[in-house]
Formats: structure tokens, sequence, C-alpha cells
């Protein structure tokens, strides 16, 4: 029984290679200063960030205020903070579920129109291109109850109609601030599918055609399998922007009000800077961390590993 | 000797010192409102004592007493005033008077009758910018201030007692009255202390509840200057039937200077040149410096609306610092964010003083 595994061992070590320690202090060369501003600048500050976790710490003079876990049990009995938590979930589930589909169908559309592709494809990338910040700002303007935009168009409509302002209120805030996300972002998800859908070879499509498919059929069994890579790209890059949110919902709400679009981000930068309290804040990190990083594993192990083979 | 100074907007200097603070490299000079913020930093090392500088020529003399106080720290000063006046209403004459009000409320009912004879008039009675929430915590502050007085406050602040005891509920009872009768501007809870300004100073709405940079910051933004000055009158928060507090009591602040741990000497000379009396009065005049802060210096006052202030500070019994800024920054924001609160009818005055409690609880040393 033993037999085939040793000969394997021996058929294994009989095909290395013998290492060449020159070339391994070239390739250590190399990689070093990357490895080196890696370590100093994400994997210390990680590790930094648990360390004082631990502790109730306002930033400012010596740790010695050790708490063990109390930090982390007051997160998760906080209802603002999870209630922030499921701020980020409400929009990767939005997300997932209104972005992404737009984008793509934006871009089977642009691959069907004869003439002013680049035109229509660089118009829906521009969102994409703005700063977050002036994105917020423009966006505030827009939704401003004061001769805003979207009041001035709704008293065109409906004269005498009372003024909204949906960033002002509570049930309203997370999904208008959803619609400028998505403004934002479908550009880019399109470009990704685009670039997907030139990789499909025409002959595949036209084979179908030929064989009789109709054109929804052609697009449920060929196109979107086969644009499934970028797919599942797509979404992971997605989730992962959704759980970070920050930069725009500061500029437009800073949270707020009553906390009603607060993210995780937004929660630990009022906690750990805002109120020094940087161990509380540094807990919350860890978690956005976990979160983040558990995500990217079970998804890259399950999901996005056939992309690699 | 150059000095180089970086002017922010208030949100984005508390952003940038604190991290500057937390990095342990405070700059030379800096704004500083005193309280909690200002302790935390001298605790840490962060700031110099100013206890010997002032102690010489007389500097500390020339303050007045009120102003200089909200800079120390067990007993040693560790900033200096260049400012200091109080919250009150800033309002329009003119639409007032379109709604038939002949004088500015003495009470706390008479403002609520008034908010509802604006409102039938069909002006917007209050702007408010609760986006940033400092703007609404003053008023939760100044009836809390009107209803239980300085002892309520104090025995809170000592841990003696809480901010669940019944003046602090009933000022949320009383706010809660207010905001029942919707006399904000539509979407106020997503404008900030910038859309204020700009609703007040284009005579959008009739009053605000603010401090003495008020008219200043309005002016910036006014469409018509020369309109908004002759529509502008003050007057004082309104005394709370049957509440504990005296009516001449006044929630307000100032602005004032700290020196970081590795300024040289200059640093401190540089202040004091700031808050000598002649400068003092020459800023009074021109408009920085109000209302001053050095013994002498008002003199430098024209406006009339801030000497009518200046006068009513100065028979101020109690004055008492805006909580964000006498607690340290957790309960202070505890404060801002559980107000909000009753701006939004998202809690009940109840859940709001417990909300402050549980922070300070938590934060305060008994």
């Amino acid at each position: 029984m033993a037999q085939p595994s040793t000969r394997a061992i021996t058929s294994a070590a009989a095909r290395r290679p013998p290492i060449r320690w020159g070339k391994v202090a070239t390739i250590a060369g190399f990689l070093l200063p990357a490895a080196i501003i890696y370590m100093g600048l994400v994997l210390l500050p990680v590790a930094q960030a648990v360390y004082y976790s631990f502790f109730r710490w306002n930033g400012l003079g010596p740790m010695s205020n050790f708490n063990g876990l109390a930090n982390y049990a007051r997160a998760f009995s906080d209802r603002v903070f999870v209630g922030a938590l499921s701020h980020n979930l409400i929009l990767v589930v939005m997300s997932l579920a209104f972005q992404l589909p737009l984008s793509l169908g934006l871009a089977l559309l642009i691959r069907e129109i004869r003439w002013g592709r680049a035109l229509f494809r660089t118009i829906f990338f521009l969102p994409f291109v703005l700063s977050e910040v002036v994105t917020g700002v423009v966006w505030t303007f827009i939704y401003r109850p004061q001769g805003g935009l979207i009041n001035a168009l709704l008293k065109l409509v409906a004269p005498g109609m009372p003024e909204t302002a949906l960033l002002a209120d509570p049930k309203t805030v997370l999904y208008a601030l959803f619609v400028v996300i998505t403004w934002k972002f479908f550009g880019y998800h399109m470009i990704l599918y685009i670039a997907g859908l030139q990789n499909i070879p025409h002959e595949i499509e036209e084979a179908a055609a030929i064989d009789g498919c109709s054109r929804l059929q052609a697009l449920r069994y060929i196109t979107i399998p086969l644009l499934g890579s970028t797919i599942r790209l797509s979404i992971y890059l997605s989730v992962l922007g959704s759980l970070q949110f920050f930069d725009l919902i500061w500029v437009m709400t800073t949270g707020g009000p009553v906390s009603a679009s607060d993210t995780m981000a937004t929660y630990l930068y009022k906690y750990g800077f805002q109120r020094f309290q940087l161990g509380y804040g540094s807990a919350i990190a860890v978690c956005l961390f976990l979160i983040c990083f558990g995500f990217s594993l079970v998804y890259q192990r399950f999901v996005m590993r056939r992309d690699y083979e | 000797m150059s000095i180089e100074i970086t002017v922010l907007e208030n949100e984005a200097f508390k952003a940038k010192l604190a991290t500057a603070m937390q990095s342990g490299s405070p700059p030379d000079i800096f704004q500083s409102w005193g309280g909690g913020v200002l302790k935390q930093y001298a605790d840490a090392g962060l700031i110099q004592d100013l206890t010997p500088a002032l102690a010489e020529n007389g500097w500390g003399d020339s303050f007045n007493a009120g102003p200089l106080s909200l800079y120390a720290v067990g007993g040693k000063n560790y900033g200096v005033p260049w400012n200091a006046g109080m919250v009150g209403f800033w309002y329009n004459k003119d639409l007032f008077a379109k709604a038939g009000i002949d004088a500015p409320p003495a009470t706390w009912a008479e403002l609520l009758d008034d908010v509802g004879k604006l409102k039938a008039a069909g002006i917007t009675p209050i702007a408010i910018g609760e986006k940033d929430k400092w703007p609404g915590a003053f008023w939760w502050e100044y009836l809390a201030t009107r209803v239980g007085g300085q002892a309520a406050f104090e025995s809170a602040f000592n841990r003696t007692g809480k901010f669940t005891d019944p003046a602090f509920v009933e000022a949320g009872a009383k706010l809660k009255e207010l905001v029942d009768l919707q006399p904000f501007q539509t979407g106020s809870l997503g404008a900030g202390y910038g859309d204020q300004q700009v609703v007040m100073a284009n005579g959008q709405a009739a009053m605000e509840l603010m401090g003495q940079w008020a008219p200043g910051a309005n002016r910036s933004v006014a469409e018509n200057v020369d309109a908004y000055n002759a529509s502008l009158g003050w007057f004082p928060f309104p005394m709370v039937e049957g509440g504990a507090g005296s009516p001449t009591d006044a929630l307000g602040g100032g602005d004032g200077f700290a020196v970081g741990k590795n300024a040289p000497p200059a640093a401190i000379d540089f202040v004091r040149f700031l808050t000598s009396v002649e400068n003092q009065t020459a800023m009074a005049k021109a408009g920085f410096a109000v209302p001053p802060v050095i013994k002498g210096a008002e003199a430098g006052i024209d406006d009339p609306l801030i000497k009518e202030l200046t006068l009513t500070l100065a028979k101020a019994q109690y004055y008492q610092l805006y909580y964000d800024q006498y607690m340290p920054p957790a309960v202070g924001a505890a404060v801002n964010d559980a107000t909000q609160e009753i701006f939004a009818g998202t809690a009940s005055p109840e859940q709001v003083a417990q909300t402050i409690e549980d922070s300070a609880a938590f934060e305060l040393q008994p």
C-alpha cells in the first residue's frame, strides 16, 4: 500500500530542480521593499488595532486601562452600531439587486447599438471619475428642499406640492443615498461588463442563433454564463465597497439624521476620533476588518476559485 | 519670527486638531473653547500651563474672571480667552411685526405662542441646522439651565445627581412641545449650520437660537446685508415658568487660545500681545473679539445689539459653558446625538435623558 505514495514522493523529489540561492536572493531583493511597506502600513496597523481594542483609551497618553472584550460587548449591545451594520447590509443587498443588474443591462444595450457606443460609454462612466466629495456636495444641492433640483422639478409637475427633504427624513435618507451611490458606481460595473462581453467570441452566439436560439435564450444560456467570471468579480467588489462605505455618506449626512444613515465606517470615525474613544473605535475597526476579511475568504474559496483554475 | 496660520471651518478644525493631538504633535497656538476637551489635552501633557505667565505683570488680572475660568483645569490655566459671549435669540423684527408680535417673548409659553402666530402668518418661525446637532443641543441645554438652574447641572456633573433628574427630563418635554409645533424650515434635520445661516440671512425664517457670532456669520452669506442688518434684533432666552434657574443665567462660551507643549516662549508672548487691552479694543471695534474679555475693551463695541448682549452677559450670576465643551468629548457628543432625537421625534424626553446619563455614568469619574 505504501508503495505508490513513496514512488510519488521520490518522483516529485526527482523532478524538483536544485534550489538556486542566487535567484532566491534576487527575488527576495525585489520583494523586500514591497513586503516592508505592506507589513509596516497594513499588517502592523491591523495588529495594533487589535491590541488597542482591548483597552479603554482616549488616544492621548499611555494605555493603562485594560478591559478585555468589553469594547466588543458594548458594540454589539449598542443599537446605533447594530443599526450601522444593518445599513451596510441593506446597501449590499440593494447594490446586488438594483445596481449590478442596471449596469449589466446597460452594458448589453451598449453592445447592441450601432453608433455612439463610445459616447454612451463615456457618459455613463463619467460619474465614477468624479471624486466622492464632489459627488456628495453636488447631490446635497440636488436634494436641497429650498430650491434644489428635485424639488424644482416636482414643483413643475405638481405645483403647490410641499417641499420634500429626502436627506432629512430618517425613513428615506438611506434610499436617497443609495440613489447617489448607484449613480456614482453603475458606470464602473458597466465598464467591467463591457470588457467581459468583448471577451465572448461572437461565433458562439452566432452558432446559437443558427441553432434556433431566441435572443433571450442566447442571453440566458450563452452570454450570461460566459460572463460569469466578470459578474463574480463585480459582485465581490460591490459587496466589499458597500461594507466599507464612508466618504459620500459623511459629506452628505454625516450618518444622520438620528444615525439613520450611519455605516460601520462613519460610526467608527465618530466614536474613535470625534469622541476620543480610540480603544472602542479600534474594536469597531477590528469588527469591520473581520467581516470584510471573512467575506473575502469565503467568497474567494467557494465562488471565485473556479475563475483562477 | 514667522507665524503660519491655518484657517479651518468648525467641523474640519475639530477633526484636524484631534488627529494632530492623537499623533502627539500639537500646534504651537490653537483655538480652544476650554472645558472638557482642553482638560483631556492638559491631562495628557500636550499643552503648556500658562499660570506662571498669567501671574507676570498682571496679565491674568486684566481678564474678566468668568471667561478666564473656562480655561482653568484643576486650578491651573491652560489657555486664555479672546472673546466670550452667550447664546440668545437673533430675530427678524420685520417678520415678527408682520405676524403681529409687538414685543419679544419673555416666557417659554409666550415663545410657543409667537411660534403659532408666525406660522399663522405663513412665516417659518425658526431656522436650525440640526444635521450638525449642536444648534439643537443649545435648546435643550438652555431649557435645562432655566428649569434646573446651576444646581441641577452641577450635581449631575459631580455625579451626586443624574442626567435623568427631573430638570433634564422636563427640558426634553418642553423642547418636545416646541418641536411638535413644527416650527423649523423644511429639511432642518438634513441642514447644516451653513444652511441655517443662509435661511436667516435672507429673511426666510423669523429667529434662530445662536451665539454672538451669528450676525457676522450671517452677513457673510446675506444677499442684501443692509436689509439683514436693518431687520436684526436680539433677545435673551425666555424664562421658564416655575423653573429653578434665574432668567439671567447664560449659556455660552467663547474662543480662546491654548499653547502646545513644544511651542517656544515667543508663542506665549504673541498670545499676550493679542490680548492686550489696546488690541482687544481694536479687535472689538473691528468686530472680531466680540464681546471682548479684557477689562476696558468693551469701549470698542459699536454694535448696539452686541452691546446689549454684553451687558446681559455681565448681569449673569451663572455662566454655563456649552455642555459639549464643558464635558468630555464622549459625553458632549452623547448630548448632541441624543437631543437630535427630540427634533426627529424618535425618542422620548426620558429616553434622551437616559442616553446622556448612560454616557455620563461611563465617562465621568465621581
